[in-house]
This record gives C-alpha cells, sequence and structure tokens, in this order.
C-alpha cells in the first residue's frame, strides 16, 4: 500500500440553484486517510468550509453502504468514481494517489436538472416507475405463497434485474441520457415472474411512454450504462425490453 | 393519565381474529371524505400508505429522501421470518410468537406478539403476489434459512437484500396508488411539527428540503412510520439521514416514549478506522455460523497487531483466545447478539483488542477453509468477503476479518396501544417507529416481518375504530390557530438556528453526542455513569444552543439547516434513554445493567420489579419526565432466566 494519508486537489462543481450558471471551484484538502470513504472525505472538506465560514458542498447521500440509491458524483469523467461495481459512498481513497486532482460533476442528464452543486431531481425516474411498474393487487387478495411454483433460474434472472438501485448512473453515463436500463430492469422483472403476465404487455407500453416524454434519450447500443452500473444490471435487459415493446404494440389486439 | 394498551379479551389465539371482525368500520362513501398522512415510506409507512389507499382513504405520505424507495429499510439483508411450516419442521403461530417473547427477554406485550406471528405468513403471500423476487429452490417452490438461534427455518429471504426486494415491493404498491391519484406523494419533505387541535392530532408541518418553505398538511389521522433513532449513537448502521425528530416532535406534544433505552446492538459490524469515520456497515450475522471469534491472550501481541509490528498469523494456537468458545461452550460463537457484543466489549476494555483504536476482535475463518475448501466458503459468504475487501482493503480469504459490535436497532419508540395509537389520539406510530413487539432484544428477520405486518394488516383494521367517529368531520382547515401557532413556532426554531453563529457545525456536536451515549449508555450500563452523562448532555445541549453554526438560508435548500434540528432533538432524546436506563435497574435483553448480573457475568432481569413498559411523558425541555407504567401480564409464557452456557 501507498502513502496512508494523501493531499488532494478537488475541483467541484458548485451552483447555487436550478436556474443559476455553476462553475468549478477548487479545493486544497491535506491529510485525507486512505482509509475513508469517498463521502468521508467530501465530509472532511465540508467541515473545514463550515468552520472557515464557507457554503459547504451540497450532496445527495444516506445509507452509505451501497443500497439505497441516492449517493451519486461523476468522478473524474465516471459515474460513481473509477471502481468497477461500486457505489460512490463505498468507493474509498486508497484508489486514489497522494498528489491527485479529483474532478467531481453532478449527474448530467436533462431529466435530472440540478437542484444544488451535486444534487440533482430524480424523480423522473419515480414517475417512470409510476406508471406501471408494479402487479395490480390489493393487500389481502394474494393467494399462498406457495401456490404458484416459479422455476429457479426465472426466479434468480429476475432478481438479477430487480437488484436495480435506481440511482441514475446508467442514465448519467449514457452519451444519450437513456434511461432504458433502469426501465429495462423493472419490465424484465415482471416479464419473467407468473405474476406479471396479466399486465405484461400494458406495463412496457406505458413505461416506455413515460420514458420518452420525460425526455429521456434513446439506446445506441454502447454499453456505457452497464460498465458503470454499481450494481451489474446486464444489458441484455434493454433486449428483453425491446421484444416485449415490439411484441406488445405490433401483438393484435392492440 | 392512565395507560390503556385496549388488549382484547378472550384466549389469546382469539383476540385478534375476534377483534378484526367486530371493530368498527368506515363505509366507502364516508372513507373517501377522510385524510390521513403517512410520514415515512420504509417498509411500514409504504405498505401502510399504499393499503389505506387502496381502502379509499385519500392517503399523503412524506419523506426526506428523494424517492420513497430510499428509505432505510433497503438496507435490511438477512430475511424475514414466517410462521409458514413450510419446511415441516414443526414451525407454528405459536412457536413464532414464544421465540419473539422469549428472544425479547419477556418485555414485550404478549397479544401483540401473537397478532404479529398470526399475520406473518399472509405478508409472505402478500409479497410474492407483489412480484417480489424472493430465493426458491429447484422445485420452484420458496425457500427458507434458519437464522439467529432459532430451531426452525422459518427466514424467507432475497439473497442478502431482502430488504431491498421487500421494500420495492411495498414502493411499487404505493407507486401503484399514486397513479390512481389515492396517495400524494411528497419527497424531499420533513416533517417538523404535528398538530394537535382539541386533543386530537390533525395534521402536520413540513419542511420542503428544497424549497425551505414551511406546508401546513391537515388529516384526520397521522401516522408516524419514520423508523428508528440508532442515530443518536451518532455512529450506527442507520442510514445517514435517519433521524428522530418526527417522532420526537410527536413525543413533545404529548404522546408517550416507550422503553427508549431498549437498543440493539449488532455483534458483527467493521469497526471504525478513524475520526472521520460517518457510519458503520453490517456484516451479515450467519458469517458467525463458520468464522471463529477471537483475541491475542496476552496484551503484548495485541499491542504489537495494533502497531503493526505483528499480524494475525504470527500467533500460534496457544497465544489465541476464542473467548466465546470459552466463556459459552453450548453455543460458541452463535450465542445470541447482545451476549456476544458484550463480550467483545470486555476483551477490547481489558487491552486485547486488534485494530489501531483497540476496538476490534478478529472473526477468523482459517479453520473453516481448511475444513471445507476456500471454494465452499465463498460460496457460502462470498459477496461479504467481497464488501468486506472493498471497504477495508484486507482479504479475509487470507488474514482474519476484523469486527465490533455496533448501534443497529431501537427496541423503544413511541408507545402505542393494541390499535398502534399513541397517547395522542388521532396518531399512530407502526414499525421500527413504535416500542412495539420486540421487547427488550429483537430476534433477526423481525424487524421486516413487523414492519409489514403494521403497515399491511394491521393499522388498516384498528385505524377504522378512530376514524369512525370522524366522519362527521369535515376536511381540515389549516388556516386553523393551531396550525398558525406550529409553524410559527417551527419558524422560529430555524431562525434560532441560523442566528446563533456560533463555531461548530450540528455534525460535530453530533458526533460529541454519539460519544456520551456510547460511553455511558451502550453495551454496559451503571448508575455512577448514566447520573453522569445526565449532566454531560445538558451542557452539551447548553453548548449546542449557544455555539452551533448553521451556515446558508432558511428559505433554500440546506442540509445543515436539517441536520440542526435533527441534532438538537437528538440530544434532547438521548437525555431521555439515559434516565429510562437509570430507572431500569435490572438487565435484561440489550438493556446491561452491570449492577444486576449473575455471578458468573451474565445478565439478570427482575421480574418482580420490572415487568412492566416503561412510557415516559414530556414535561418540558428542562424539567424531568414522568414515568408511566404499563404491567405486563404473561397469561401464556412462563417467565425463565435466559442462559447460554
Amino acid at each position: 500500500m501507498s502513502k496512508e494519508n494523501l493531499n488532494l486537489t478537488l475541483k467541484v462543481w458548485r451552483q447555487k440553484g436550478k436556474k443559476d450558471k455553476g462553475g468549478f471551484e477548487t479545493y486544497k484538502l491535506k491529510g485525507v486517510s486512505t482509509h475513508a470513504s469517498f463521502l468521508e472525505m467530501m465530509d472532511i472538506l465540508n467541515e473545514e468550509l463550515i468552520t472557515t465560514g464557507k457554503d459547504p458542498v451540497a450532496f445527495d447521500h444516506d445509507c452509505r453502504e451501497g443500497i439505497c440509491g441516492m449517493c451519486s458524483m461523476y468522478i473524474n469523467g465516471r459515474a460513481h468514481g473509477p471502481q468497477r461495481g461500486t457505489t460512490t459512498c463505498q468507493l474509498h481513497m486508497r484508489h486514489f494517489e497522494d498528489g491527485e486532482t479529483i474532478t467531481i460533476e453532478p449527474w448530467r442528464a436533462t431529466p435530472f436538472p440540478v437542484i444544488k452543486d451535486l444534487v440533482v431531481d430524480r424523480s423522473a425516474f419515480d414517475k417512470i416507475q409510476q406508471a406501471g411498474g408494479y402487479v395490480s393487487v390489493n393487500t389481502g387478495n394474494a393467494p399462498d405463497g406457495n401456490a404458484v411454483p416459479i422455476p429457479k433460474a426465472d426466479a434468480d434472472e429476475a432478481f438479477n434485474a430487480a437488484a436495480c438501485i435506481g440511482c441514475g448512473a446508467c442514465v448519467a453515463a449514457c452519451k444519450n441520457a437513456s434511461a432504458m436500463l433502469f426501465v429495462s430492469a423493472k419490465v424484465s422483472q415482471f416479464a419473467l415472474l407468473p405474476q406479471g403476465q396479466p399486465e405484461r404487455k400494458e406495463r412496457v407500453g406505458k413505461m416506455v411512454a413515460k420514458m420518452d416524454e420525460l425526455g429521456f434519450g434513446n439506446c445506441t447500443n454502447t454499453g456505457a450504462c452497464e460498465a458503470e452500473c454499481p450494481k451489474g444490471i446486464s444489458i441484455s435487459n434493454i433486449a428483453r425490453m425491446n421484444r416485449e415493446y415490439l411484441g406488445a404494440v405490433l401483438a393484435p389486439g392492440n | 393519565m392512565k395507560l390503556d394498551a385496549k388488549i382484547p379479551s378472550g384466549p389469546i389465539s382469539e383476540k385478534w381474529t375476534k377483534y378484526r371482525s367486530t371493530v368498527r368500520l368506515v363505509s366507502p362513501a364516508n372513507k373517501r371524505k377522510l385524510d390521513i398522512i403517512v410520514v415515512g415510506t420504509g417498509l411500514a409507512g409504504a405498505s401502510a400508505a399504499a393499503s389505506l389507499a387502496e381502502l379509499g382513504y385519500k392517503v399523503k405520505a412524506f419523506c426526506f429522501q428523494d424517492s420513497p424507495r430510499r428509505a432505510h429499510s433497503i438496507a435490511a439483508q438477512g430475511g424475514i421470518n414466517a410462521a409458514k411450516n413450510y419446511q415441516n419442521d414443526g414451525d407454528s403461530t405459536y412457536r413464532l410468537f414464544y421465540d419473539t417473547v422469549k428472544g425479547g427477554d419477556y418485555r414485550a406485550r404478549e397479544a401483540n406478539v401473537y397478532r404479529l406471528a398470526e399475520v406473518s405468513a399472509s405478508i409472505i403471500d402478500q409479497c410474492v403476489a407483489q412480484g417480489v423476487p424472493f430465493a426458491r429452490d429447484y422445485g420452484g417452490l420458496l425457500d427458507n434459512r434458519s437464522f439467529g438461534g432459532t430451531q426452525v427455518s422459518r427466514t424467507f429471504y432475497a439473497r442478502g437484500q431482502t430488504g431491498q426486494q421487500l421494500l420495492l415491493g411495498a414502493y411499487s404498491a404505493l407507486n401503484r396508488q399514486i397513479e390512481k391519484g389515492q396517495v400524494q406523494m411528497f419527497s424531499r419533505h420533513e416533517m417538523v411539527e404535528v398538530v394537535v387541535v382539541d386533543g386530537k392530532a390533525r395534521g402536520i408541518i413540513a419542511r420542503n428540503l428544497v424549497t425551505g418553505e414551511l406546508e401546513r398538511h391537515g388529516a384526520h389521522a397521522v401516522v408516524i412510520a419514520s423508523g428508528g433513532y440508532g442515530n443518536v449513537f451518532y455512529l450506527s448502521t442507520n442510514a445517514m439521514g435517519s433521524n428522530v425528530t418526527a417522532a420526537w416532535k410527536a413525543h413533545k406534544k404529548g404522546a408517550f416514549f416507550g422503553n427508549p433505552c431498549f437498543t440493539q446492538i449488532h455483534p458483527t459490524c467493521l469497526p471504525q478506522s478513524g475520526e472521520y469515520q460517518s457510519k458503520l456497515t453490517l456484516m451479515s450475522e450467519s458469517l458467525r455460523n463458520d468464522g471463529r471469534i477471537w483475541v491475542p491472550k496476552n496484551k503484548v501481541d495485541a499491542e504489537a497487531i495494533r502497531t503493526g509490528t505483528k499480524v494475525a498469523a504470527d500467533l500460534t494456537e496457544e497465544a489465541r483466545d476464542y473467548f466465546l468458545e470459552r466463556r459459552y461452550p453450548a453455543f460458541g460463537n452463535l450465542v445470541p447478539r447482545d451476549v456476544a457484543s458484550r463480550a467483545a466489549k470486555e476483551m477490547c476494555d481489558a487491552g486485547h483488542g486488534v485494530n489501531p483504536t483497540g476496538l476490534a476482535v478478529f472473526l477468523d475463518f482459517r479453520d473453516a477453509i481448511n475444513r471445507l475448501g476456500k471454494d465452499v466458503i465463498s460460496a457460502r459468504y462470498g459477496n461479504l468477503f467481497e464488501m468486506y475487501e472493498k471497504i477495508t482493503g484486507d482479504d479475509p480469504y487470507s488474514t482474519p476479518m476484523k469486527i465490533y459490535p455496533a448501534v443497529h436497532y431501537t427496541m423503544g419508540g413511541l408507545w402505542v396501544d393494541y390499535n398502534l395509537m399513541t397517547t395522542v389520539p388521532g396518531l399512530y406510530a407502526i414499525g421500527e417507529a413504535n416500542f412495539s413487539d420486540h421487547g427488550a432484544n429483537r430476534l433477526g428477520a423481525s424487524a421486516l416481518m413487523q414492519g409489514l405486518a403494521d403497515g399491511y394488516f394491521v393499522l388498516p383494521y384498528t385505524i377504522g375504530d378512530y376514524l369512525a367517529d370522524e366522519i362527521r368531520t369535515t376536511a381540515i382547515d389549516t388556516k386553523h390557530a393551531a396550525f398558525e401557532q406550529a409553524e410559527k413556532d417551527v419558524a422560529e426554531r430555524y431562525k434560532l438556528f441560523t442566528s446563533i453563529n456560533g463555531k461548530q457545525s450540528p455534525e460535530s456536536f453530533h458526533r460529541r453526542l454519539g460519544k456520551i451515549m456510547w460511553e455511558y449508555c451502550g453495551m454496559a450500563r451503571n448508575a455512577e455513569g448514566l447520573t453522569k452523562a445526565i449532566g454531560l448532555i445538558q451542557d452539551l445541549r447548553k453548548e449546542f444552543w449557544s455555539d452551533v453554526r448553521v451556515s446558508g438560508d432558511i428559505n433554500a435548500f440546506n442540509p445543515e439547516l436539517d441536520k440542526a434540528m435533527r441534532v438538537a432533538d437528538f440530544i434532547e432524546l438521548g437525555e431521555l434513554m439515559v434516565r429510562d436506563a437509570l430507572t431500569r435497574k435490572e438487565s435484561c435483553g440489550g438493556h446491561f445493567r452491570e449492577e444486576s448480573q449473575t455471578e458468573e457475568g451474565e445478565a439478570m432481569r427482575d421480574d418482580e420489579n420490572y415487568a412492566f413498559v416503561s412510557a415516559w411523558e414530556f414535561a418540558g425541555v428542562d424539567a424531568e419526565p414522568v414515568l408511566h407504567k404499563e404491567n405486563l401480564e404473561f397469561e401464556v409464557v412462563k417467565l425463565t432466566q435466559r442462559s447460554y452456557k
């Protein structure tokens, strides 16, 4: 292992509000432990800013264990930073060099407007889910959990898709700001399970329409989303969603 | 005021069935005229909001995160218990009920726990119907595993992400109701006051965290589902935003706080690595099935490991103390959470800790790898080992993990009756936010069960009993003087935060509070330390209000201001927890009073004097709170002392 403490130069995007013009500010930070997480490094920066009477950097974060999907940050040109399969909160400073300059930006996509500094509005993702990301079953209506066996392979694949944390890295990484990896993960989960069948066609149609309406771009198969997804959601879900969509809009009776 | 738990009469197995069949109903035509506010969108809040909306009530749901899907229920790993008996191993409603009461060290209400066990099976059915991808076996049926020392396999799971999948299920049900217009969703909103009109909860004041605006929301009933308060310790496995503010505001408006000192400390978490540490990460308890916990027998060796001149592998078998196996030969490394945690603390306090802070013990897989091979261990724990390496940079296949106990759940919370209503009429508390069903210690995989039980299957029935009397109450007028006053009080508090212009950040006060709580009200407590802690917390509170620095504008996106409000509430709660711990002179579950232990140093309950729920009434920030007692009657379960020797 290299040095235990790092001296860093941070270039951080500062933007007062949605309509204000933003820009980079440069900060020097000394003696950051390599054992600190990236967000703890940001905490140290903010503590310094506060004690010197300056406005701390706003950034989204919550669980700090890689599952809530709240943290974002574009670090040195990559969503969630340089380590594959890792959210910003689980990225640790040992992956950086002493003396390094680190550039930190918010997610950049038209459907994700900046609220302040590194915080963006991702409510568009909720709206897509509201359009059809569910099985219509009221509480109390359910048959016994084992009434319908589901082949293990299908259940496992549905789980793989359902593991999406909704962070938005796929959109941020995509040159088209496409949300297709995110949307296809939910479409796939339900398309693979018997519970999802009754609304299968309607669901994919509604979710795709909402995605388009909110201004997300289309997929051109560059694969950046899959490469940057902290949870390893497979791009094959997009292929499945395209099949589902075609099947839904071209099928007789639609 | 006399506490009335409103437990229905009759044999325990018939109470809930009879009650829900006779509880008063609200007709569909009236339901659509009634508003309900739900604060928090974790398992309890999201499931309640969705289920109440399905029934026809008009629901407003609030969460401080940017989306309801991010509530901290999402981080629960292990699983959810249900008395399905799919494994044909003798499980039943009664057995789940009994295990829960016993595991809680006999400080839970029997009738509530029985109901919890009763509805547990329906939760699994509901979640499967929503498309939750539970683990399945090769025949396509649901898989189970055993968990936390129970003798049956009743835990349903979705890899190590059960909380995530259950929450996304509840979130999908919530989304469906949002789309239908039955639920109005307010993300990035924090509840900062309960509004009480003529003795009844009639709404809330919420801060729009994006614009800073204070908003008034009226409703016929208010449901607090804002989770636990483990972050009072600053370092815990809770999310950074998890806070007590909603529950604490309710408490200050008249809701009693039940058993605040009952906190659960989980033995297998990653230790603190430095002062900058912001949270602690839980490693699944399942690791204790194959890992052996030890410290150097010799303090000189421990010191050498701390300073890096020796590593674990340098120590021979004779130089290692497998202290759990030594002290508890029958259960060894698999003793319950509270026992394992305390033993680790004792070893570290005695100078045997193994990381630079001296607060860590080894969890070693060397013997398991030699016995079973690396592949088997990798198949069992691969994802956990990976996560450990990601965070610490160490490879657990070649060097033992370092672990230390961390705060992770709070059994205490707002006191509620059988209907889940607090002592304020029309104000409910569900999920971890209430004091509920876990007594003095929660069993593994029972938190998810309770959150969803309250939200899907209990509150939707019991809330009708109150709302049946409200059908003539028209929409709540938020111009009422009580709303006016509540908003004014909140605005003044914010103004105060920003006008102090001190030198210290809210975060730094939070860290200091956490240290006091951990030192004096953590894994082991005694009268002397607790008494001292009250003074320290009071001093900290005074310092906070004279030297806190909150930058930025009130009427804007301002996380520092939000944090200041939360820390101010945590400081007040901290004092109450210490007072509760001081009052309860027995040891039980997660609450260990050094004065009350057996000759072997184990926890000793005092059923004669302490078989009650402490329900605290707020009397003013500078006044001593008033203790009310709900005596616990055990009609079914026989009280015995737990032993794991």
